[in-house]
Protein backbone atom coordinates (compact mmCIF):
# COMPACT_ATOMS: atom_id res chain seq x y z
CA UNK A 1 0.00 0.00 0.00
CA UNK A 2 2.78 2.63 0.22
CA UNK A 3 4.41 2.01 -2.89
CA UNK A 4 0.94 2.82 -4.36
CA UNK A 5 1.41 6.35 -2.64
CA UNK A 6 5.05 7.11 -3.49
CA UNK A 7 4.10 10.25 -4.95
CA UNK A 8 6.39 8.42 -8.20
CA UNK A 9 4.39 5.76 -8.25
CA UNK A 10 0.78 7.58 -8.12
CA UNK A 11 2.47 10.31 -10.74
CA UNK A 12 3.12 7.19 -12.93
CA UNK A 13 -0.32 5.39 -12.54
CA UNK A 14 -1.95 9.43 -13.34
CA UNK A 15 0.16 9.54 -16.34
CA UNK A 16 -1.09 5.65 -17.43
CA UNK A 17 -4.70 6.78 -16.81
CA UNK A 18 -4.83 10.42 -18.00
CA UNK A 19 -2.72 10.26 -21.18
CA UNK A 20 -3.86 6.87 -22.45
CA UNK A 21 -7.35 6.36 -21.40
CA UNK A 22 -8.57 9.88 -21.12
CA UNK A 23 -6.25 11.74 -24.02
CA UNK A 24 -5.29 9.18 -26.48
CA UNK A 25 -8.58 8.20 -26.83
CA UNK A 26 -10.99 11.27 -26.99
CA UNK A 27 -8.29 12.73 -29.43
CA UNK A 28 -8.58 9.68 -31.73
CA UNK A 29 -12.40 9.07 -31.27
CA UNK A 30 -12.39 13.14 -32.27
CA UNK A 31 -10.63 12.39 -35.50
CA UNK A 32 -13.75 10.10 -36.36
CA UNK A 33 -15.90 12.52 -35.05
CA UNK A 34 -15.23 15.76 -36.24
CA UNK A 35 -15.95 14.25 -39.86
CA UNK A 36 -19.21 12.67 -38.66
CA UNK A 37 -20.04 16.08 -37.10
CA UNK A 38 -18.72 18.11 -39.83
CA UNK A 39 -20.94 15.96 -41.97
CA UNK A 40 -23.96 16.97 -40.10
CA UNK A 41 -23.70 20.14 -40.19
CA UNK A 42 -23.65 20.07 -43.75
CA UNK A 43 -26.29 17.50 -44.57
CA UNK A 44 -24.38 14.66 -45.16
CA UNK A 45 -23.71 11.15 -43.79
CA UNK A 46 -20.05 11.15 -43.16
CA UNK A 47 -18.31 7.41 -43.07
CA UNK A 48 -20.03 4.63 -42.47
CA UNK A 49 -18.15 2.19 -44.85
CA UNK A 50 -15.98 0.23 -43.02
CA UNK A 51 -16.95 -2.93 -41.45
CA UNK A 52 -16.11 -6.11 -40.17
CA UNK A 53 -18.79 -8.70 -41.55
CA UNK A 54 -22.46 -6.67 -41.10
CA UNK A 55 -20.98 -4.60 -38.22
CA UNK A 56 -20.08 -0.91 -38.79
CA UNK A 57 -20.96 0.72 -35.53
CA UNK A 58 -22.09 3.40 -37.36
CA UNK A 59 -18.57 4.33 -38.14
CA UNK A 60 -16.85 3.53 -35.39
CA UNK A 61 -14.09 1.23 -37.11
CA UNK A 62 -13.04 3.78 -38.94
CA UNK A 63 -10.67 4.69 -36.07
CA UNK A 64 -9.28 1.43 -36.87
CA UNK A 65 -9.44 1.38 -40.57
CA UNK A 66 -7.20 4.72 -40.38
CA UNK A 67 -5.07 3.74 -38.21
CA UNK A 68 -4.09 0.18 -39.84
CA UNK A 69 -4.47 2.19 -43.19
CA UNK A 70 -1.25 4.71 -42.21
CA UNK A 71 0.63 1.97 -40.14
CA UNK A 72 0.98 0.08 -43.75
CA UNK A 73 1.18 2.95 -46.21
CA UNK A 74 4.38 3.36 -47.58
CA UNK A 75 6.90 6.03 -45.72
CA UNK A 76 7.64 8.10 -48.73
CA UNK A 77 10.64 10.29 -47.41
CA UNK A 78 12.22 12.51 -50.22
CA UNK A 79 15.23 13.58 -51.80
CA UNK A 80 17.22 16.08 -49.68
CA UNK A 81 15.68 15.55 -45.87
CA UNK A 82 17.28 16.03 -43.12
CA UNK A 83 16.70 12.70 -41.42
CA UNK A 84 17.07 13.13 -38.09
CA UNK A 85 15.20 16.39 -37.63
CA UNK A 86 12.58 15.00 -39.74
CA UNK A 87 12.07 12.35 -37.94
CA UNK A 88 11.55 14.19 -34.66
CA UNK A 89 9.88 16.74 -36.03
CA UNK A 90 5.94 15.22 -35.92
CA UNK A 91 7.05 14.44 -32.01
CA UNK A 92 7.70 18.22 -30.73
CA UNK A 93 3.73 18.93 -31.35
CA UNK A 94 2.94 15.44 -29.76
CA UNK A 95 4.69 16.34 -26.94
CA UNK A 96 4.13 19.94 -26.51
CA UNK A 97 0.47 18.89 -26.80
CA UNK A 98 0.48 16.50 -24.00
CA UNK A 99 2.53 18.19 -21.43
CA UNK A 100 -0.39 20.49 -20.90
CA UNK A 101 -1.81 17.70 -19.37
CA UNK A 102 0.60 17.66 -16.15
CA UNK A 103 -1.30 20.15 -14.58
CA UNK A 104 -4.86 19.97 -15.04
CA UNK A 105 -7.03 18.42 -12.24
CA UNK A 106 -9.58 15.60 -12.79
CA UNK A 107 -11.29 16.69 -9.30
CA UNK A 108 -10.72 18.00 -5.80
CA UNK A 109 -7.79 15.89 -4.06
CA UNK A 110 -9.45 13.14 -1.89
CA UNK A 111 -7.24 12.86 1.08
CA UNK A 112 -4.00 11.76 -0.10
CA UNK A 113 -4.37 11.20 -3.13
CA UNK A 114 -4.80 14.19 -5.85
CA UNK A 115 -6.45 14.25 -9.06
CA UNK A 116 -3.66 15.89 -10.94
CA UNK A 117 -0.65 14.34 -12.32
CA UNK A 118 1.43 17.23 -10.39
CA UNK A 119 0.56 20.21 -9.09
CA UNK A 120 3.48 22.62 -9.92
CA UNK A 121 3.10 26.07 -7.95
CA UNK A 122 4.28 28.14 -11.50
CA UNK A 123 1.38 26.18 -12.76
CA UNK A 124 -0.25 27.64 -15.83
CA UNK A 125 3.33 29.90 -17.10
CA UNK A 126 4.64 26.09 -17.17
CA UNK A 127 1.74 25.77 -19.39
CA UNK A 128 1.98 28.59 -21.37
CA UNK A 129 6.07 27.25 -21.73
CA UNK A 130 5.03 24.17 -22.53
CA UNK A 131 3.27 25.37 -25.76
CA UNK A 132 5.01 27.49 -26.76
CA UNK A 133 7.56 24.45 -27.63
CA UNK A 134 5.08 23.00 -30.23
CA UNK A 135 6.11 25.84 -32.50
CA UNK A 136 9.05 23.67 -33.67
CA UNK A 137 7.04 20.90 -34.35
CA UNK A 138 6.11 23.37 -37.30
CA UNK A 139 9.17 24.92 -37.73
CA UNK A 140 11.44 21.38 -38.12
CA UNK A 141 9.12 19.81 -40.09
CA UNK A 142 9.09 22.91 -42.80
CA UNK A 143 12.38 23.10 -42.39
CA UNK A 144 14.03 19.95 -43.21
CA UNK A 145 11.63 19.02 -45.62
CA UNK A 146 13.54 20.12 -48.65
CA UNK A 147 10.40 21.84 -49.73
CA UNK A 148 9.32 25.03 -51.05
CA UNK A 149 5.73 25.09 -50.27
CA UNK A 150 6.44 23.45 -46.94
CA UNK A 151 9.15 25.92 -45.70
CA UNK A 152 6.69 28.83 -46.08
CA UNK A 153 4.00 26.57 -44.04
CA UNK A 154 7.03 26.61 -41.39
CA UNK A 155 8.00 30.41 -41.82
CA UNK A 156 3.53 31.08 -41.43
CA UNK A 157 3.68 29.00 -38.78
CA UNK A 158 6.05 30.35 -36.52
CA UNK A 159 4.88 33.63 -37.14
CA UNK A 160 1.11 33.08 -36.55
CA UNK A 161 2.28 31.34 -33.46
CA UNK A 162 4.87 33.63 -32.26
CA UNK A 163 2.40 36.63 -32.44
CA UNK A 164 -0.22 34.55 -30.94
CA UNK A 165 1.58 34.09 -28.07
CA UNK A 166 1.79 37.25 -26.68
CA UNK A 167 -2.03 37.68 -26.03
CA UNK A 168 -2.09 34.46 -24.43
CA UNK A 169 -0.23 34.83 -22.26
CA UNK A 170 -1.40 38.78 -21.55
CA UNK A 171 -5.12 37.57 -21.68
CA UNK A 172 -4.53 35.50 -18.38
CA UNK A 173 -2.99 37.85 -16.17
CA UNK A 174 -6.47 39.71 -15.74
CA UNK A 175 -7.14 35.75 -14.62
CA UNK A 176 -3.87 35.52 -12.14
CA UNK A 177 -5.32 39.12 -11.10
CA UNK A 178 -8.60 38.08 -10.16
CA UNK A 179 -7.71 34.66 -8.31
CA UNK A 180 -4.01 35.46 -7.03
CA UNK A 181 -2.18 32.71 -7.64
CA UNK A 182 -0.96 30.75 -10.90
CA UNK A 183 -1.27 27.65 -9.05
CA UNK A 184 -3.98 25.41 -11.16
CA UNK A 185 -4.99 23.93 -8.02
CA UNK A 186 -5.79 27.64 -6.34
CA UNK A 187 -7.36 28.64 -9.56
CA UNK A 188 -9.48 26.00 -9.48
CA UNK A 189 -10.53 25.78 -6.08
CA UNK A 190 -11.15 29.87 -6.31
CA UNK A 191 -13.85 29.37 -9.13
CA UNK A 192 -15.52 27.80 -6.34
CA UNK A 193 -16.21 31.23 -5.10
CA UNK A 194 -19.98 32.40 -5.04
CA UNK A 195 -21.08 35.69 -5.66
CA UNK A 196 -24.26 37.61 -4.36
CA UNK A 197 -24.66 34.93 -1.60
CA UNK A 198 -23.72 31.94 -3.56
CA UNK A 199 -25.91 32.21 -6.43
CA UNK A 200 -23.44 33.12 -9.42
CA UNK A 201 -20.41 31.10 -9.17
CA UNK A 202 -16.85 33.19 -9.52
CA UNK A 203 -16.25 31.09 -12.30
CA UNK A 204 -13.54 32.25 -15.66
CA UNK A 205 -16.24 33.23 -17.63
CA UNK A 206 -18.35 35.61 -15.10
CA UNK A 207 -15.21 37.09 -13.98
CA UNK A 208 -12.95 37.81 -17.15
CA UNK A 209 -15.53 37.30 -20.11
CA UNK A 210 -12.99 39.43 -22.64
CA UNK A 211 -10.13 37.32 -21.48
CA UNK A 212 -11.83 33.57 -22.22
CA UNK A 213 -12.44 35.29 -25.99
CA UNK A 214 -9.27 36.45 -26.29
CA UNK A 215 -7.81 33.15 -24.77
CA UNK A 216 -10.14 30.92 -27.01
CA UNK A 217 -9.07 32.64 -30.09
CA UNK A 218 -5.10 32.48 -29.08
CA UNK A 219 -5.49 28.46 -28.75
CA UNK A 220 -7.02 28.36 -31.61
CA UNK A 221 -4.46 30.22 -33.40
CA UNK A 222 -1.97 28.38 -31.70
CA UNK A 223 -3.53 24.94 -32.70
CA UNK A 224 -3.66 26.30 -36.34
CA UNK A 225 -6.94 25.25 -37.04
CA UNK A 226 -9.52 26.68 -39.22
CA UNK A 227 -10.13 30.69 -38.92
CA UNK A 228 -6.17 30.22 -38.43
CA UNK A 229 -5.57 27.37 -40.74
CA UNK A 230 -2.88 29.58 -42.84
CA UNK A 231 0.24 27.72 -42.07
CA UNK A 232 -1.50 24.30 -43.57
CA UNK A 233 -3.39 26.37 -46.26
CA UNK A 234 -4.63 23.77 -48.78
CA UNK A 235 -5.47 26.05 -51.48
CA UNK A 236 -2.09 28.17 -51.73
CA UNK A 237 0.74 26.23 -50.00
CA UNK A 238 -1.25 22.91 -50.30
CA UNK A 239 -0.52 21.53 -46.40
CA UNK A 240 2.08 23.64 -45.30
CA UNK A 241 4.71 22.73 -43.34
CA UNK A 242 3.65 18.61 -43.18
CA UNK A 243 3.16 18.23 -46.89
CA UNK A 244 6.48 15.58 -47.39
CA UNK A 245 4.69 13.74 -44.88
CA UNK A 246 2.89 10.48 -45.36
CA UNK A 247 2.02 7.40 -43.95
CA UNK A 248 2.22 7.10 -39.79
CA UNK A 249 4.56 10.59 -39.61
CA UNK A 250 1.92 12.01 -41.31
CA UNK A 251 -0.48 10.47 -38.85
CA UNK A 252 1.12 11.88 -35.60
CA UNK A 253 0.76 15.62 -36.81
CA UNK A 254 -3.24 14.57 -37.22
CA UNK A 255 -3.32 13.28 -34.01
CA UNK A 256 -1.09 15.66 -32.63
CA UNK A 257 -3.65 18.38 -33.91
CA UNK A 258 -7.02 16.68 -31.96
CA UNK A 259 -4.78 16.24 -28.81
CA UNK A 260 -4.02 19.86 -29.01
CA UNK A 261 -8.11 20.21 -29.22
CA UNK A 262 -8.53 18.13 -26.29
CA UNK A 263 -5.93 20.12 -24.14
CA UNK A 264 -7.59 23.91 -25.55
CA UNK A 265 -10.23 22.35 -24.08
CA UNK A 266 -9.24 21.38 -21.23
CA UNK A 267 -7.08 24.38 -20.37
CA UNK A 268 -10.37 26.67 -21.38
CA UNK A 269 -12.80 24.83 -18.51
CA UNK A 270 -9.83 24.88 -15.74
CA UNK A 271 -9.24 28.40 -15.73
CA UNK A 272 -13.05 29.70 -16.89
CA UNK A 273 -15.69 27.18 -16.81
CA UNK A 274 -14.58 26.45 -13.33
CA UNK A 275 -12.30 23.13 -13.79
CA UNK A 276 -13.83 20.13 -12.05
CA UNK A 277 -16.40 22.81 -10.20
CA UNK A 278 -20.07 21.73 -10.70
CA UNK A 279 -21.91 24.70 -9.44
CA UNK A 280 -22.89 25.03 -6.00
CA UNK A 281 -21.59 21.88 -5.40
CA UNK A 282 -18.17 21.99 -2.63
CA UNK A 283 -16.41 19.32 -0.67
CA UNK A 284 -19.89 18.49 1.51
CA UNK A 285 -22.95 18.66 -0.51
CA UNK A 286 -24.71 21.33 -2.51
CA UNK A 287 -25.18 25.01 -1.00
CA UNK A 288 -27.57 26.80 -3.09
CA UNK A 289 -29.60 30.15 -1.46
CA UNK A 290 -28.93 29.09 2.69
CA UNK A 291 -30.40 25.29 1.59
CA UNK A 292 -27.68 22.67 2.09
CA UNK A 293 -27.99 18.79 0.45
CA UNK A 294 -25.37 16.36 1.61
CA UNK A 295 -23.57 14.14 -1.38
CA UNK A 296 -21.22 11.57 0.04
CA UNK A 297 -17.54 12.16 -0.52
CA UNK A 298 -17.38 9.44 -3.59
CA UNK A 299 -20.86 11.19 -5.29
CA UNK A 300 -18.68 14.30 -5.27
CA UNK A 301 -15.90 12.88 -6.76
CA UNK A 302 -17.41 11.60 -9.66
CA UNK A 303 -19.35 14.23 -10.66
CA UNK A 304 -16.44 16.21 -10.64
CA UNK A 305 -14.82 14.02 -13.11
CA UNK A 306 -17.85 13.76 -14.70
CA UNK A 307 -18.54 17.75 -15.35
CA UNK A 308 -14.99 17.96 -16.28
CA UNK A 309 -14.75 15.26 -18.92
CA UNK A 310 -18.45 17.09 -19.83
CA UNK A 311 -17.00 20.37 -20.10
CA UNK A 312 -14.16 19.38 -22.33
CA UNK A 313 -15.99 17.16 -24.57
CA UNK A 314 -18.82 19.75 -25.28
CA UNK A 315 -15.96 22.40 -26.08
CA UNK A 316 -14.15 20.04 -28.31
CA UNK A 317 -17.47 19.51 -29.75
CA UNK A 318 -17.90 23.73 -29.81
CA UNK A 319 -14.39 23.99 -31.39
CA UNK A 320 -15.18 21.21 -33.96
CA UNK A 321 -18.20 23.41 -34.90
CA UNK A 322 -16.03 26.28 -35.21
CA UNK A 323 -14.28 25.05 -37.92
CA UNK A 324 -16.84 24.48 -40.09
CA UNK A 325 -18.61 27.53 -39.40
CA UNK A 326 -15.85 30.46 -39.49
CA UNK A 327 -13.79 30.69 -42.83
CA UNK A 328 -10.44 31.31 -42.89
CA UNK A 329 -8.50 34.63 -42.60
CA UNK A 330 -6.24 35.16 -44.71
CA UNK A 331 -2.52 34.98 -43.71
CA UNK A 332 -1.95 38.91 -43.41
CA UNK A 333 -5.50 39.16 -41.65
CA UNK A 334 -4.49 37.12 -39.16
CA UNK A 335 -1.25 38.45 -38.24
CA UNK A 336 -3.69 41.80 -38.31
CA UNK A 337 -5.91 40.33 -36.21
CA UNK A 338 -3.63 39.43 -33.79
CA UNK A 339 -0.97 42.64 -33.49
CA UNK A 340 -3.61 45.51 -34.18
CA UNK A 341 -6.95 44.40 -32.58
CA UNK A 342 -6.60 41.45 -30.38
CA UNK A 343 -3.46 42.82 -28.65
CA UNK A 344 -4.44 46.18 -27.65
CA UNK A 345 -7.80 44.79 -26.25
CA UNK A 346 -5.75 41.93 -24.24
CA UNK A 347 -3.66 45.24 -22.84
CA UNK A 348 -6.41 47.22 -22.16
CA UNK A 349 -8.38 44.25 -20.25
CA UNK A 350 -5.32 44.09 -17.82
CA UNK A 351 -5.62 47.77 -17.06
CA UNK A 352 -9.00 47.51 -16.61
CA UNK A 353 -9.31 44.34 -14.47
CA UNK A 354 -6.41 45.57 -12.27
CA UNK A 355 -8.45 49.13 -11.65
CA UNK A 356 -11.79 47.73 -10.47
CA UNK A 357 -9.07 45.29 -8.37
CA UNK A 358 -7.87 48.58 -6.94
CA UNK A 359 -11.46 49.89 -6.58
CA UNK A 360 -12.81 47.01 -4.79
CA UNK A 361 -9.70 46.97 -2.58
CA UNK A 362 -9.96 50.64 -1.49
CA UNK A 363 -13.57 51.28 -1.02
CA UNK A 364 -14.30 47.33 0.37
CA UNK A 365 -17.05 47.32 -2.09
CA UNK B 1 -18.65 63.12 -72.12
CA UNK B 2 -19.86 61.51 -68.86
CA UNK B 3 -22.94 59.75 -68.48
CA UNK B 4 -25.74 60.48 -66.34
CA UNK B 5 -25.12 57.23 -64.14
CA UNK B 6 -27.12 56.46 -61.24
CA UNK B 7 -25.42 55.50 -58.08
CA UNK B 8 -26.50 53.50 -55.37
CA UNK B 9 -25.12 53.12 -51.99
CA UNK B 10 -24.70 49.39 -50.70
CA UNK B 11 -24.83 48.84 -47.39
CA UNK B 12 -21.90 46.63 -46.99
CA UNK B 13 -22.25 46.47 -42.60
CA UNK B 14 -19.52 48.14 -41.87
CA UNK B 15 -19.58 49.77 -38.40
CA UNK B 16 -19.25 48.51 -34.63
CA UNK B 17 -20.67 45.22 -35.65
CA UNK B 18 -19.25 44.37 -38.26
CA UNK B 19 -15.86 45.19 -36.94
CA UNK B 20 -16.31 43.07 -33.61
CA UNK B 21 -17.01 39.61 -35.66
CA UNK B 22 -18.58 37.73 -32.70
CA UNK B 23 -21.96 38.60 -33.64
CA UNK B 24 -21.59 37.50 -36.99
CA UNK B 25 -19.89 34.53 -36.17
CA UNK B 26 -22.64 33.95 -33.14
CA UNK B 27 -25.23 34.11 -36.46
CA UNK B 28 -22.75 31.52 -38.56
CA UNK B 29 -22.94 29.15 -35.50
CA UNK B 30 -26.94 29.30 -35.10
CA UNK B 31 -26.78 28.53 -38.62
CA UNK B 32 -24.37 25.04 -38.14
CA UNK B 33 -26.01 24.00 -35.37
CA UNK B 34 -29.11 23.99 -36.58
CA UNK B 35 -28.16 22.18 -39.42
CA UNK B 36 -25.93 19.97 -36.86
CA UNK B 37 -28.94 19.63 -34.25
CA UNK B 38 -31.64 18.30 -37.15
CA UNK B 39 -29.26 15.78 -38.96
CA UNK B 40 -27.88 14.26 -35.34
CA UNK B 41 -30.87 13.93 -33.01
CA UNK B 42 -33.71 15.60 -35.04
CA UNK B 43 -35.10 14.53 -38.44
CA UNK B 44 -32.16 13.87 -40.51
CA UNK B 45 -32.31 15.22 -43.62
CA UNK B 46 -29.05 14.41 -45.37
CA UNK B 47 -28.69 14.93 -49.10
CA UNK B 48 -26.82 11.50 -49.26
CA UNK B 49 -27.47 8.82 -51.65
CA UNK B 50 -25.72 5.43 -49.90
CA UNK B 51 -24.91 4.92 -53.15
CA UNK B 52 -24.09 0.97 -53.65
CA UNK B 53 -27.48 -0.16 -52.06
CA UNK B 54 -29.37 2.85 -52.93
CA UNK B 55 -29.09 3.97 -55.81
CA UNK B 56 -30.31 7.46 -57.57
CA UNK B 57 -33.19 6.82 -60.22
CA UNK B 58 -32.64 8.20 -63.69
CA UNK B 59 -34.94 9.62 -66.08
CA UNK B 60 -36.76 7.42 -69.13
CA UNK B 61 -34.53 9.34 -71.53
CA UNK B 62 -30.70 8.29 -69.96
CA UNK B 63 -28.94 6.13 -71.93
CA UNK B 64 -28.17 3.05 -69.63
CA UNK B 65 -26.61 0.00 -70.82
CA UNK B 66 -28.32 -1.40 -73.68
CA UNK B 67 -31.04 -4.60 -73.90
CA UNK B 68 -32.81 -6.34 -76.23
CA UNK B 69 -36.81 -6.14 -76.39
CA UNK B 70 -38.60 -9.59 -77.34
CA UNK B 71 -41.77 -10.57 -78.73
CA UNK B 72 -44.81 -11.30 -76.88
CA UNK B 73 -43.90 -15.09 -77.43
CA UNK B 74 -40.64 -13.93 -75.53
CA UNK B 75 -38.28 -14.65 -78.93
CA UNK B 76 -35.74 -11.98 -79.87
CA UNK B 77 -37.46 -9.21 -81.73
CA UNK B 78 -34.10 -8.71 -83.74
CA UNK B 79 -34.08 -9.18 -87.32
CA UNK B 80 -30.58 -8.77 -87.98
CA UNK B 81 -30.52 -6.43 -90.06
CA UNK B 82 -27.76 -4.58 -89.72
CA UNK B 83 -28.76 -1.07 -89.39
CA UNK B 84 -27.22 -0.52 -85.49
CA UNK B 85 -23.89 -2.43 -86.38
CA UNK B 86 -24.04 -0.24 -89.24
CA UNK B 87 -24.32 3.10 -87.87
CA UNK B 88 -22.27 2.89 -84.52
CA UNK B 89 -19.69 5.27 -84.50
CA UNK B 90 -17.47 2.94 -82.30
CA UNK B 91 -17.97 0.00 -84.04
CA UNK B 92 -18.73 -1.94 -80.92
CA UNK B 93 -22.12 -4.10 -82.42
CA UNK B 94 -21.04 -7.35 -83.55
CA UNK B 95 -24.28 -9.22 -85.20
CA UNK B 96 -24.02 -13.05 -86.68
CA UNK B 97 -27.65 -13.55 -88.90
CA UNK B 98 -29.28 -16.56 -88.63
CA UNK B 99 -32.32 -18.28 -90.30
CA UNK B 100 -35.60 -18.59 -88.73
CA UNK B 101 -38.11 -20.92 -90.63
CA UNK B 102 -40.93 -18.46 -89.86
CA UNK B 103 -41.39 -16.44 -92.81
CA UNK B 104 -41.92 -12.97 -91.89
CA UNK B 105 -39.15 -12.50 -89.80
CA UNK B 106 -36.74 -14.49 -92.04
CA UNK B 107 -33.41 -13.91 -89.91
CA UNK B 108 -32.64 -13.72 -86.09
CA UNK B 109 -29.32 -12.84 -84.35
CA UNK B 110 -27.50 -16.11 -83.83
CA UNK B 111 -24.30 -13.78 -82.01
CA UNK B 112 -25.64 -10.03 -81.03
CA UNK B 113 -22.28 -8.66 -78.57
CA UNK B 114 -22.15 -5.17 -77.56
CA UNK B 115 -18.45 -4.65 -76.49
CA UNK B 116 -19.44 -1.91 -73.85
CA UNK B 117 -15.78 -1.00 -73.23
CA UNK B 118 -15.82 0.72 -76.70
CA UNK B 119 -19.68 1.87 -76.73
CA UNK B 120 -20.10 5.57 -76.35
CA UNK B 121 -23.64 5.76 -75.41
CA UNK B 122 -24.65 7.83 -78.68
CA UNK B 123 -27.93 5.96 -78.69
CA UNK B 124 -27.90 5.79 -82.33
CA UNK B 125 -28.22 2.37 -82.24
CA UNK B 126 -31.66 2.71 -80.77
CA UNK B 127 -32.86 5.38 -83.36
CA UNK B 128 -31.78 3.22 -86.14
CA UNK B 129 -33.21 -0.08 -85.27
CA UNK B 130 -36.18 -0.66 -87.57
CA UNK B 131 -38.15 -2.91 -85.28
CA UNK B 132 -37.70 -1.26 -81.57
CA UNK B 133 -35.29 -3.94 -80.72
CA UNK B 134 -32.61 -2.13 -79.32
CA UNK B 135 -33.11 -0.15 -76.40
CA UNK B 136 -31.19 1.99 -73.61
CA UNK B 137 -33.65 2.52 -71.24
CA UNK B 138 -32.47 -0.03 -68.43
CA UNK B 139 -31.48 2.88 -65.87
CA UNK B 140 -27.91 0.96 -65.40
CA UNK B 141 -25.60 3.91 -65.04
CA UNK B 142 -22.70 2.12 -63.55
CA UNK B 143 -21.16 -0.74 -65.72
CA UNK B 144 -18.40 -2.17 -62.83
CA UNK B 145 -16.18 -5.43 -63.54
CA UNK B 146 -12.67 -6.59 -62.66
CA UNK B 147 -12.46 -8.04 -65.85
CA UNK B 148 -11.99 -6.87 -69.36
CA UNK B 149 -14.20 -9.66 -71.11
CA UNK B 150 -17.22 -9.23 -68.58
CA UNK B 151 -17.76 -5.81 -70.57
CA UNK B 152 -18.45 -8.07 -73.73
CA UNK B 153 -22.26 -8.52 -73.45
CA UNK B 154 -23.74 -11.73 -75.69
CA UNK B 155 -27.44 -11.47 -76.59
CA UNK B 156 -28.50 -13.58 -73.61
CA UNK B 157 -26.88 -11.16 -71.43
CA UNK B 158 -28.97 -7.88 -73.36
CA UNK B 159 -32.07 -9.87 -73.20
CA UNK B 160 -31.77 -10.72 -69.44
CA UNK B 161 -31.72 -7.08 -67.74
CA UNK B 162 -33.55 -7.31 -64.68
CA UNK B 163 -31.85 -9.59 -62.64
CA UNK B 164 -30.16 -9.71 -58.58
CA UNK B 165 -27.16 -9.35 -57.35
CA UNK B 166 -26.10 -11.93 -55.73
CA UNK B 167 -23.91 -10.65 -53.53
CA UNK B 168 -25.75 -7.60 -51.67
CA UNK B 169 -29.41 -8.78 -52.99
CA UNK B 170 -30.17 -5.41 -53.95
CA UNK B 171 -31.86 -5.34 -57.31
CA UNK B 172 -29.43 -3.94 -59.59
CA UNK B 173 -31.25 -1.97 -61.45
CA UNK B 174 -33.67 0.90 -59.99
CA UNK B 175 -36.32 1.81 -61.90
CA UNK B 176 -36.64 4.57 -64.60
CA UNK B 177 -38.58 7.03 -63.33
CA UNK B 178 -41.80 8.37 -64.86
CA UNK B 179 -41.81 11.90 -66.57
CA UNK B 180 -43.38 13.88 -63.57
CA UNK B 181 -40.89 12.10 -61.04
CA UNK B 182 -38.16 12.66 -63.17
CA UNK B 183 -38.45 16.93 -63.66
CA UNK B 184 -38.53 17.64 -60.09
CA UNK B 185 -35.82 15.33 -59.22
CA UNK B 186 -33.30 16.91 -61.42
CA UNK B 187 -33.68 20.86 -60.16
CA UNK B 188 -32.28 19.35 -56.91
CA UNK B 189 -33.72 19.78 -53.62
CA UNK B 190 -33.33 23.38 -51.85
CA UNK B 191 -32.91 22.14 -47.73
CA UNK B 192 -35.20 24.28 -45.63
Amino acid sequence: MDILLHPVTQALIKIAIIVMGFVMALGTVLTLMERKWMSAVQDRIGPNRANVGRFTGHGALHIAADGLKSIFKEDTIPKGVDLLIFGLAPFFGFISAMTVWAVIPFAAPLGPVTFQITDVNIGILLVLALTSLGVYGAVLAGWSSNNKYALLGAARASAQMLSYEIFLGLSLVGLFMVYGSVQVSTLVEQQNTYWFGDVIPKWGMFTQPVALVLFFTAMLAESKRLPFDAPEGESEIIAGYFMEYSGMRWSAFMLAEYITVVGIAALTTTLFLGGYNVPWLHQDGFHLFGGFLPVPAWLVLLLQIGSFITKVVLLCWFIIILRWTVPKFRFDQTMELGWKKLLPVSLANVAVTALVLLAIDTWHL
Amino acid sequence: MTANVKTITVDRGEGLMEALYLPAILIGLGLTVRHFMRNMFGKRDVVTIQYPEEQRRVSPRYRGRHRLTVREDGFIKCVACYMCEEICPSHCIHIDAGEVPDKSVEKYPVVFDIDELRCVFCGLCVEACPKDAIRMDTGIIALAASHRDSFDYTRDLLKDVYHENEKTKFRSVPLPLTEEEALPESVGRIVR
